[in-house]
This record gives C-alpha cells, sequence and structure tokens, in this order.
C-alpha cells in the first residue's frame, strides 16, 4: 500500500481547533471597561493610524511574496500576516527609546516600529539602500535610530540581546524597557530558561512577548509544549504572566501598556503569551500541509485586521469607504516600496569586506 | 619610573581596575566574579571596589549572561565577560559566532560590539578531558573575533586593557598555570598593541613560535637547548587573531628553519594556520620544512602519566629543533 502525503493521517485529526481562547470579535456591545478606556486613551486618530499600520504590514507581507515568486527576493522568508495585532498593538504602547528585538519573524516588528517600508523592502531585494545594507536580509533588520537590535536567524537567539538591553536600562538607571519577542517554539530553547531566571533575578525591565502563533515551523503547539498555558511558566520565574488575545489588537495595546507602565516604575520582567496565528506557512517554502483549511479559516473570521475595521465603522470613527481608501493608500505604500528597491543599486562590492570590524 | 613585581593574575586584575575607572560604561559578569573575589582570585576586591553594578555575579547561564553581554555591548555598554574557563565558553558557542562576531557586519555597521571575553583555557593539572580544551582556534576561525593570548604578566596587562578599549569582541585566552607568576611591570600605565607579535628571545639557528603557557615553558627551558647547542629566536605571537605574519616573517627570514609549537591539537590548530601563513609568505627562506609540536591526538586524560605524555614538553621542542637543522 503506498504511502499517502506527510500531512495529517487523516483529516478529523487535526480538526479539532488548535488552543486558542474563546474568539471574540470586537464590537461596541461586547466591548470591556478597559477596552473602552483604550479608546479613551487612543482616540480617533490613533486608532485608525494604528489600523493603516496593519494593513501596511499585510500589505507588505504581499508583496513580499510576490517578489520572492519572481525572484527578486531570495533566501528565507517568514511572514507575519494574521499576527499583525500583536506587533501593532503592543509597539504602540512603548517609546522610540525602548529597546526591541525579535526573531527571523521581523518585517512586521520593524513596520510597527515605525521604520519605514522602503528600507525593509530594500533590504530584502539586497540593495545598498536596505536597512542593514544589504548585508543582513529578510531575518536580519537592525535600526540603531529605532532601537532595533535583530532580526535574529537562531531560534532565541535574540532572547538574551533583548535581555542584555533591559540590562542597560538597568545600569544606566533610565526607565527604558526591552521588548523581546520569539516564539512558542522558541521558548522552549534553554536560553530562555537563562534568561528570564536572570531577568526576575536582577529585576531588568525585560517584557518578553511570546507570539504563540500555535506551530513552530510544522510542529504544533501541543506536541512542543508540556503546558498548554504559557503565562504558567512565568511563575517558574517569579515573574507576571499575561494572557493576550493576540487577534484583539485593543488587548494587546492596554497589556502591553499596562504592564510597561508598571515596570518603568518599578523595574522587573514580565511575560505575556499572545495567542495569534499566521496565515501562511513557516516560511514561503512552507505549504502548511500539517494544518487543515478549516482552521486557517477559522482564524480569517476573527482577522486582526477585520475587527477593527468594523470597530471603527461602529464608533463612526472610519466609515467603510474611508477605510477602503485607508487600504488602498497601505497597498500603493507597499507598490512604492517594491519600486523603491527595485530602482535601488546593488551594494558595491567593496561592502564585502567593510564592517567584519570595527575600527 | 618605578617598577612593581605582581602576579600574572595581580596584572590582569590591575588591567580590568584601571580601565573600569577609566570608563564607567566598564563592567565586569561572570560565576564568582565578585563575592568569591574570582575562582582564581583575577577579580579580587573588586566588588569591594566598585560594587555590585559594576561587579556582576551571574547564575550559571554561559550562553544566557554571554548573550546578555551582547545586548548591552549593542546599548552601549562595554562588558568584560568572564568564564570560569574557556571549556564553559563552549556553552555559549552560539551567542559568540552567531552575535558577537557577526552582527557589526549583519546590521550594515550599525551595532559594534564592544566586549571582551576573558579566561583560562587549556589544560591545568589533571583535570581531565572536559576541563582541557585549547579552544584558540574555534574562535580564531570567525571573522569578527579577535583572540588574544598572552605568555607574560607585562603582556597580559597591556593586552587586556587594549581588549577592553577595543571596539570587537576580543576573546581574551589566559592560562591558570600562569597565573601565579611573579613578574616585574612598571607602575606605570602602559598598553600593548593587539595584532603584534614580539621576539620575546633573540637566536639564529631556528624560530620557535609559541604563545601562552608554551611560550612560558621555552622561555623556562632556554638552558637545555643552550647545552645541545641550539640557539633558539622564540617568537610569541601575543594575538592569534589578527596574526602579526610581518614578524614571524622577518624571523623566519633570519633563521630559514621553524618549529611552531602549541598546547592544542595538531589537526586545523593555530600551529597549522600559521604553518600556512609561512609557506605562503617565507618558502624560498625556508631550509627545511616546519615540524609542528602539538598535544597529541586523544582527548587529555586524568592519570598525570598518560596526561604528560600527551602534551607537548621541552624535549619534544628539542628534537623537532634538531630535525629542522638536520641534526637527528
Amino acid at each position: 500500500m503506498t504511502p499517502t502525503s506527510s500531512g495529517p493521517k487523516n483529516q478529523q485529526e487535526r480538526a479539532k481547533p488548535a488552543v486558542h481562547p474563546a474568539p471574540k470579535l470586537l464590537s461596541v456591545k461586547n466591548l470591556i471597561r478597559r477596552e473602552k478606556d483604550v479608546l479613551d486613551m487612543l482616540g480617533r486618530d490613533k486608532l485608525v493610524e494604528m489600523f493603516h499600520r496593519m494593513m501596511l504590514i499585510r500589505a507588505f507581507e504581499q508583496r513580499c511574496e510576490q517578489a520572492y515568486q519572481q525572484r527578486k527576493i531570495g533566501g528565507f522568508l517568514h511572514l507575519y500576516i494574521g499576527q499583525e495585532a500583536v506587533a501593532v498593538g503592543m509597539l504602540a504602547a512603548v517609546r522610540e527609546d525602548d529597546y526591541v528585538s525579535t526573531s527571523y519573524r521581523d518585517h512586521g516588528i520593524a513596520l510597527a516600529m515605525g521604520i519605514p517600508p522602503e528600507p525593509l523592502m530594500a533590504e530584502l531585494f539586497g540593495k545598498s539602500t536596505g536597512i542593514s545594507r544589504g548585508k543582513g536580509g529578510s531575518m536580519h533588520f537592525y535600526s540603531k535610530e529605532k532601537n532595533l537590535l535583530g532580526g535574529h536567524g537562531i531560534v532565541g537567539g535574540q532572547i538574551p540581546v533583548g535581555t542584555g538591553a533591559a540590562f542597560t536600562a538597568r545600569y544606566q538607571e533610565t526607565d527604558r524597557v526591552s521588548m523581546v519577542f520569539f516564539g512558542e517554539g522558541a521558548m522552549q530553547q534553554g536560553v530562555f530558561h537563562e534568561s528570564a531566571n536572570i531577568a526576575a533575578l536582577w529585576q531588568l525591565p525585560c517584557i518578553y512577548v511570546v507570539e504563540n502563533n500555535q506551530y513552530a515551523m510544522g510542529t504544533s503547539f501541543e506536541r512542543t509544549s508540556a503546558v498548554s498555558d504559557l503565562t504558567l511558566r512565568a511563575q517558574g520565574y517569579n515573574m507576571g504572566g499575561y494572557p493576550v488575545d493576540g487577534m484583539n489588537l485593543l488587548e494587546c495595546f492596554h497589556v502591553m501598556h499596562d504592564v510597561v507602565e508598571e515596570r518603568r516604575k518599578h523595574p522587573g520582567p514580565a511575560l505575556i503569551e499572545a495567542k495569534t496565528y499566521r496565515y501562511r506557512g513557516h516560511s514561503i517554502s512552507d505549504p502548511a500541509n500539517y494544518r487543515v483549511k478549516e482552521e486557517v479559516e477559522g482564524y480569517q473570521k476573527v482577522d486582526p485586521i477585520e475587527q477593527v475595521r468594523r470597530l471603527l465603522a461602529e464608533l463612526k470613527w472610519l466609515s467603510e469607504d474611508d477605510s477602503k481608501d485607508l487600504e488602498k493608500q497601505a497597498r500603493k505604500e507597499a507598490v512604492d516600496a517594491m519600486q523603491y528597491a527595485e530602482e535601488s543599486p546593488d551594494p558595491d562590492l567593496s561592502e564585502r569586506d567593510l564592517h567584519v570590524y570595527a575600527d | 619610573m618605578g617598577t612593581q613585581t605582581i602576579f600574572f593574575r595581580e596584572a590582569l586584575n590591575q588591567a580590568m581596575v584601571e580601565e573600569m575607572e577609566r570608563d564607567p560604561a566598564v563592567f565586569l559578569m561572570g560565576e564568582e566574579v565578585g563575592q568569591y573575589n574570582g575562582a582564581y582570585k583575577v577579580s579580587l576586591n573588586m566588588l569591594d571596589r566598585f560594587g555590585p553594578r559594576r561587579v556582576v555575579d551571574t547564575p550559571i547561564s554561559e550562553n544566557g549572561f554571554t548573550g546578555i553581554a551582547i545586548g548591552a555591548a549593542m546599548t552601549g555598554l562595554r562588558p568584560i565577560v568572564e568564564f570560569m574557563s574557556f571549556n564553559f565558553a563552549l556553552v555559549a558557542f552560539d551567542q559568540i559566532v552567531s552575535n558577537a562576531a557577526k552582527t557589526l557586519y549583519m546590521s550594515g555597521g550599525q551595532f559594534p560590539i564592544p566586549m571582551v571575553l576573558r579566561g583560562p583555557g587549556g589544560p591545568a593539572a589533571q583535570v581531565a578531558a572536559q576541563h582541557s580544551n585549547v579552544v584558540d582556534s574555534l574562535f580564531a576561525y570567525f571573522p569578527g573575533l579577535k583572540v588574544v593570548s598572552p605568555s607574560t604578566a607585562y603582556d597580559a596587562k597591556g593586552l587586556l586593557k587594549s581588549a577592553i578599549r577595543d571596539n570587537n569582541p576580543v576573546v581574551f585566552i589566559e592560562n591558570e598555570m600562569l597565573y601565579g607568576l611573579k613578574e616585574e611591570l612598571p607602575e606605570e600605565e602602559y598598553t600593548v598593541p593587539i595584532g603584534e607579535a614580539e621576539v620575546k628571545v633573540q637566536g639564529s639557528d631556528v624560530t620557535v613560535i609559541a604563545y601562552s603557557r608554551m611560550a612560558h615553558m621555552i622561555q623556562g627551558a632556554l638552558e637545555e637547548f643552550a647545552k645541545e647547542n641550539i640557539s633558539v629566536e622564540l617568537v610569541d605571537p601575543r594575538t592569534i587573531r589578527p596574526l602579526d605574519v610581518d614578524t614571524i616573517a622577518a624571523s623566519v627570514a633570519k633563521t630559514h628553519r621553524v618549529v611552531i609549537l602549541e598546547e592544542g591539537h595538531r589537526f586545523c590548530g593555530v600551529g597549522a594556520q600559521i604553518a600556512d601563513d609561512i609557506y605562503s609568505r617565507c618558502f624560498d627562506d625556508l631550509d627545511a620544512p616546519i615540524v609542528r609540536v602539538t598535544h597529541t591526538d586523544n582527548p587529555l586524560p586524568y592519570a598525570k602519566n598518560i596526561e604528560a605524555a600527551s602534551l607537548p614538553s621541552p624535549a619534544q621542542v628539542i628534537q623537532a629543533a634538531k630535525q629542522v637543522l638536520y641534526r637527528l
């Protein structure tokens, strides 16, 4: 009997939904007190800006897919589609002088930090105008100006590095915080344990955000983690653990806001678990046979961008038409970024030997 | 122009203390560096002098605290990471290679990593296989890292100061067996530049290239060489990467015969690189093939006699010298 594909043995096995809190669709009718407070805090303009930024991320990632298929982008490509609320909500709650580190799935984070799409797309195209001068690529976005400490290829490699930035904040006696993003797969690396223990021991203002998108490459969460509630692990390090619905922009914002506000006054670490979902595979070369269509569609029903669109319409803060225009604008920005990247020059060959060592 | 006679470990201590007083961004972190005063007492009294903010005792988490130091180096600080021994640095190999060595390049020049990774490396006395690694060539392999290994207290102090001031990650490999040696040093401040070898002993018959404990061993065996009528020129690279091939080449041009001595293994050892550089640069200056004296090809055993039989000795170097002199 010839074996079937390497996908699930039978569809029934994977049909059960991934672990996720009961999805809530944001609506004026069902906002909890905290979410209402957040709307007051943000105001219309800020919320519209965040909505636009989420759409920019999605449009940018969609352009990347296309560019990769056209061979304009090479190597590895890990898309953030579906996780936009986490990056935008959480980064809206911190300052520009706070530190950020993340994994190779860094496009969304970089855009959410306010880094313009042009140098990012140029980096993906390997051009000299790229944010890392074309020498990093998709997985290695760095920005000294905006305090983005990478963009890391080795799973979990960013965790102690981001913890080190929190060490600097404590050493220099500033009230800056360091946000460290990583996936639920990365959380199993021993270096997470080492970093979390030290952060709690030394009371470093380090906010660990585990973006639990339910899959570590092809391995589902229940097959990588001995516990299904990752915030429980916070107890093991004597730090606060905060669960977040990563599809809810407002919740992403207010949890980060509250945690950071506290940590600026009383330095110390925290662990936030954002349950989210990526609509695409692990990377561009992953067809995601380990998931069923119904699961992806289930998450698309609670799409973070659609939720905010609906809410903005209900609040009468942005009409459907204006919302469509804003989406068109975001798409245009992404296309313009591609144009910019296309027209940018390749790095000079002398770059090969530049910055191996510092002066 | 006064002098002081101090232990090798004190010379390292002085380097760190002076640099920490000079620059408030410099700090020391590692296991037992603070309250314990250092596993080998290199950081003696530093906690008292600088306090716990700047002399930081870590849990046993090499990968974690090395990465933390890298993050600190990226954000304005200048860490000195002490590894209780370089064997434990291998636990942090990913952070050292993936982040310390490569971040400046990958970020397009945005984030230099000014840090020092220091501690004792190599065999000690019967500490067995896992505690006796010579890791020099492992770190020297990666562009982006500098690797320094001093053999005298004078060099150690001067080079450590330079390493701390260097804006690159410097792997600074000391040797436990040298920590207890006394030496006369200037009282005045001085530095020794990274990337410069030194002819420690002038000679005419054969160039012996050795660093760290092995250079010290040769310094102590000069009489034995003299008894065999061999005039040794001892060249101590002091820095493994970047290697000062010029000084080595000048010596080869003078003596025409080379013995390379190292405490590490033969295959892909530092001596293999030095030999390659000499063959490329000085082929016509050589009157004999280069002979290398190295650790034998086995993990280092505990038993004293086989440990000794696994490591280089002055007798072996004399044999090697005779070989290149065709006196065997």
